[in-house]
């Protein structure tokens, strides 16, 4: 018999029989941990398969999360940017809501803690155009009762009294115009004087005698004695006295009890009838409605 | 009845022998046996290595690359089994062995004495270096040394087995 060999056919023989044989070898044979080497070599033959895919698969995400899905991303952007300036103003508004509905549950907290007096809410609606004296018009006039001389306060206490009336708007002389004044007294001694304002933020207590006890953070009240204000109302605090050699009164600086920088609404006094000012920190938010109109409801 | 095939390849005049029936298996079995056998025994038989002599005589004899990488295989995953190595590592080292001696036996002449003592020498050191590089890529032992003064004693006394052993076994062929 004439056998003709086929080199081909005895190489591929031999390796097949050699690969078969490494794969017996590494199915029986373990590496650390126990794992047997035909895993190591399926895990080490597929690993860089999946990384190359994941790979593949993150920058085609990432390319089309960065490049293309981005067309209308400038369109997208401005319509967000107007939406933002949108919602600025809209915060701004609620805020400014939020602050005045503060202002006027302490207004209405005060209001009802002095049902029995009248007074009338009102809304500053403007100032005066002169800057060297501090007037501002709210919107109650003649006929919502108002005269001149009445009172203007805030929960926080004294703002001023009535300048002038018109049928519906009023203007008020601030405590802190040069020419405003207010019987008031010192909490601690009952000491009287007169507060007076002086064109600036401070306002100053006169006719307070150099013998007198004055410390400061002093809380000064209304006398009464000036028939404008009732009795006990907060004027301001004491924020510095110096006892003056030269003149028989001591120099008292104060601070104003009631935002006279910031007055957005307040009240009028109706009559000079007293406040009972410990009623107020009795009162409930829950107590009836007022007589009086708030701003919100006044017109 | 015929008992030599006259090859076609690169060296045509070379003859190609056929064995009694049963020889092969009967020569591999008492190979592996007294491998199991002498070293148990005797401490200096360690250095034998019957069943790589076996192979190779058949592979040198037979010259034909499939079967002698096939019978390689055989007597390699047995000598595993009857070892406590892994499967597959004398299987492999004996599979190139069997393969290679095919196919250089179709080449030269590999009847004289001192053809086969230098074909054993370097099979032996083949077969030696097959088996380390299998064990340091596959199961990280890095204790076999490719050569050294003992593998090179053993490899010279195999050969030496070879010369005695070889005509022996060719007294199992088949007459021409």
């Amino acid at each position: 018999m004439i056998a003709i060999p086929s080199r081909h056919k005895s190489l591929t023989l031999l390796a097949a029989v050699v690969v078969a044989q490494v794969f017996l070898l590494a199915a029986q044979i373990k590496r650390e941990r126990q794992v047997r080497l035909i895993r190591v070599w399926a895990v080490e033959l597929i690993s860089p398969v999946q990384r190359v895919s994941s790979w593949t698969i993150y920058n085609l995400e990432h390319g089309w999360g960065n490049y293309i899905s981005l067309r209308n991303t400038r369109q997208d952007n401005e319509a967000l940017r107007s939406e933002l300036d949108r919602l600025k103003v809209r915060n701004a508004e609620l805020e400014g809501a939020a602050r005045e509905a503060d202002r006027l549950a302490a207004m209405l907290n005060f209001r009802q803690a002095h049902a029995d007096v009248p007074m009338a809410a009102a809304r500053v609606i403007g100032g005066s155009p002169d800057s060297g004296s501090q007037v501002v018009n709210i919107d109650r006039g003649s006929r919502d009762g108002i005269r001149r001389d009445m009172g203007v306060i805030t929960p926080d206490g004294v703002v001023g009294k009535i300048l002038a009336v018109y049928p519906d708007i009023s203007q008020v002389l601030l405590l802190g115009d040069k020419e405003s004044g207010v019987g008031a007294l010192l909490a601690n001694t009952r000491t009287q004087g007169v507060v007076r304002g002086s064109g600036k933020p401070d306002l100053s207590m006169d006719y307070v005698s150099n013998d007198s006890k004055v410390s400061a953070g002093e809380a000064v009240l209304t006398s009464g004695q000036d028939r404008i204000f009732p009795k006990d109302l907060p004027v301001a605090t004491v924020a510095e006295a110096v006892t003056d050699r030269k003149a028989p009164f001591m120099k008292i600086l104060l601070k104003p009890a009631a935002h006279l920088d910031r007055l957005e609404e307040v009240l009028v006094l109706l009559t000079r009838q007293d406040l009972d000012l410990k009623k107020e920190a009795e009162a409930s938010p829950a107590a009836p409605p007022p007589a009086a109109r708030t701003p919100a409801s006044a017109r | 009845m015929e008992s030599t095939e006259i090859y076609i390849g690169p060296e045509p005049h070379i003859e190609v022998h056929k064995y009694y029936g049963g020889v092969v298996p009967a020569v591999v079995v008492l190979a592996l046996v007294l491998q199991a056998f002498f070293p148990a025994h005797f401490r200096r038989a360690n250095y034998l290595e019957l069943p790589l002599l076996v192979t190779l005589y058949f592979a040198l004899s037979k010259r034909n690359p499939s079967s002698g990488l096939l019978l390689g295989t055989v007597i390699g995953l047995l000598q595993d089994s009857l070892s406590r190595t892994p499967l597959g590592l004398y299987g492999i080292a004996k599979t190139l062995v069997g393969y290679a001696g095919s196919s250089i036996g179709t080449r030269i002449d590999v009847e004289h004495p001192i053809a086969r003592f230098l074909l054993t020498f370097g099979f032996y050191l083949f077969h030696h270096a097959v088996f380390a590089l299998t064990s340091q890529l596959l199961l990280a032992e890095h204790n076999e040394t490719y050569i050294s003064v003992p593998i090179l004693i053993a490899s010279v006394v195999n050969a030496f087995i070879a010369i005695a052993l070889f005509p022996l076994l060719d007294r199992f062929r088949r007459p021409s």
